[in-house]
């Protein structure tokens, strides 16, 4: 894997979820006010930052072989249920990611909402909302930064790749005030999907044992096979009844 | 307190196993089949069948509703 395809892998995993917590931070700053959430997003991300501060080193000292095993079943696990959502809304099965839903959504009940503080805090509800959105979006950014950069023994340039993501995704989403709702997030989520499941295929077969024919050039092969393969049952799926397909119902799924 | 712990225990389960605990399973024994084979036989491609059979039937699960 080289340099380029870690910060690709990391940068794309990275913007798809920073495209969900902005969603959630600009609703609890539209809606409640920006202090608050500015909190909320603060406290979330020193969290964040711990947990990588304290996996990100831990993991460098575990062996490569028993690294790889572990991480690369984890993220085979997590690149097959991706890739399911992903396949399933791509074919009509499941209704499509919507930012715009999702703000109205998140709008309308903070919106509702009493206003209480809490110390520093001035509204707890804004509070709340901007850091769980933001730490729990931020959780599977970090495990994805931390497992590939790792694998690769470079995390500096993982952590690079998932703050250019956040930064870029989080400078648009303040600039524009508004959901980013024009970024292709389930084209995007497709194709995560298809590389978190190529790399956990690599990765947990090397770590068991297995060895590959032409080693980190079977990638080449690996990965896009996995593309063909999930376009084919895309396809596949197409043909038979679609209760979420374009004519039939709008997009409105959350995550 | 114990629903506390519930919500934890579940928000794990959810972020590492997902939607169909068959998925996680089945990478599971594929991999356990990799180390076991391994020494025996080429087993690169073990986990790239697991891929080819697991996702066609959990999406096929999902479809049905179960």
């Amino acid at each position: 894997m080289t340099t380029a395809s870690l910060f690709l892998a990391v940068f794309l995993a990275c913007a798809v979820e920073a495209v969900e917590a902005t969603t959630i931070v600009l609703a609890a700053g539209t809606a409640r006010g920006w202090r608050s959430a500015a909190q909320g997003l603060g406290a979330a991300l020193v969290v964040l930052a711990a947990i990588v501060a304290a996996l990100g080193p831990a993991l460098t000292v575990v062996p490569l072989t028993g690294l790889r095993v572990v991480v690369g079943t984890l993220l085979l696990i997590f690149g097959l249920q991706w890739l399911r959502k992903a396949i399933l809304r791509a074919s009509g099965h499941k209704a499509l990611h919507d930012e715009n839903a999702l703000y109205q959504r998140e709008l309308a009940a903070a919106g509702a909402a009493a206003t209480t503080g809490r110390g520093v805090v001035h509204d707890w509800y804004a509070f709340t909302l901007s850091f769980k959105g933001v730490l729990l979006e931020g959780l599977e950014v970090a495990f994805i930064a931390v497992t590939f950069g790792s694998n690769q023994r470079d995390i500096p340039m993982a952590a690079i790749a998932a703050i250019a993501a956040v930064l870029v995704v989080a400078g648009v989403g303040l600039a524009v005030r508004a959901p980013l709702a024009r970024v292709p997030e389930n084209t995007m989520k497709f194709v995560v999907g298809v590389m978190l499941t190529g790399f956990g295929t690599f990765w947990a077969a090397e770590g068991a044992g297995g060895d590959w024919p032409g080693h980190d050039a079977s990638l080449l092969v690996l990965v896009p096979a996995i593309a063909i393969f999930s376009l084919a049952l895309v396809g596949l799926l197409r043909r038979g009844n679609r209760p979420w397909s374009r004519a039939a119902a709008p997009a409105t799924e959350v995550s | 307190m114990a629903a506390r712990i519930r919500a934890f225990f579940a928000f794990w389960y959810d972020f590492f196993v997902g939607d169909d605990w068959r998925v996680a399973l089945g990478v599971v024994a594929a991999v356990a089949a990799t180390a076991a084979i391994h020494a025996v036989l080429p087993a690169w491609w073990l986990l790239p069948l697991a891929v080819a059979v697991l996702l066609p039937v959990t999406l096929w699960r999902a479809i049905r509703g179960h």
